[in-house]
């Protein structure tokens, strides 16, 4: 069982819960039984056609999918993946 | 209008630190606590680096691994992340188009305004319920028995 880490401000959509588990080879069969057992997540996860949204990235342990396998990226027992938002801001220019 | 933030002083002290060494930087970091029905307690304050490349004293951002450490912390000790606190260095503490366009929802948003001489303000804001805009929290420090907003501190005391 690999266990996911659900970021704060997504766990409305499951009901509190922080963490997820989930027995699937890939990363991506990970997030899809995450999404399965919680629809409302589904579009803050994934874009219509069902890539991972822009502004969220994926770990697994302290590595970022992308520099790995992406969402075919293998998990193991006790794997921990970690879903993380963009976070950024700043001071509007003014005239 | 949102829940109230109040601030364990010792968390706002990190805070208010951080953005007057930031200084004319932004500066950022994590709000940690515990939320009930009389509103959000935050507990401690976790300052990160700035990992903006570009222009400091317009724009912060946290690193992935930063943000992955503070759920992992969050997790661990028990608290809950309740949101990220910036600075905005000789400017009021009124979030920017900028702010809007990436917040999350349920996160408090805290914004110190700094100038050279110190923290003049601060204020709380989280996202609305339809995402579109921020809606303000009131923001107190427990200090000595007695809620204090940093609101009206103009002069460090
Ligand atoms: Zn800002």
């Amino acid at each position: 069982m690999a266990q996911l880490i659900i970021p704060t401000p997504l766990r409305k959509f499951t009901a509190g819960a922080a963490t997820f588990t989930a027995d699937a080879p890939h990363v991506g069969g990970v997030l899809n039984a995450l999404a399965e057992a919680h629809p409302g997540l589904q579009p803050h996860l994934f874009d219509a056609d069902g890539s991972l949204r822009h502004f969220i990235r994926v770990y697994v342990g302290d590595e970022d999918i992308e520099a790995l396998d992406g969402v075919n990226t293998p998990v193991a027992a006790g794997t921990d993946i970690s879903i993380i938002p963009a976070i950024a801001g700043g001071i509007s220019h003014r005239p | 209008m949102k829940a109230r933030l109040n601030f364990e002083p010792a968390a706002w002290d990190v805070v208010r630190a951080d953005a007057e060494r930031a200084f004319p930087n932004e500066c950022c970091g994590f709000l940690f606590g515990l939320e009930d029905a009389q509103g959000r307690h935050l507990t401690e304050a976790l300052p990160v680096d700035n990992a903006q490349t570009g222009d400091q004293r317009r724009r912060f951002a946290i690193t992935e691994r930063d943000y992955l450490r503070a759920e992992r912390h969050a997790l661990a000790s028990g608290l809950q992340l309740l949101g990220i606190y910036h600075s905005h260095p000789r400017h009021p503490a009124v979030p920017s188009i900028h702010d809007l366009r990436v917040a999350l929802p349920y996160f408090s948003y805290l914004i110190a305004s700094v100038y050279p001489e110190g923290v003049h303000h601060a204020r709380s804001w989280q996202l609305s319920d339809s995402g579109r805009f921020f809606e303000e929290e009131p923001l107190f420090v427990q200090r000595e028995g007695a809620a204090v907003s940093p609101r009206l501190s103009i002069t460090n005391p």
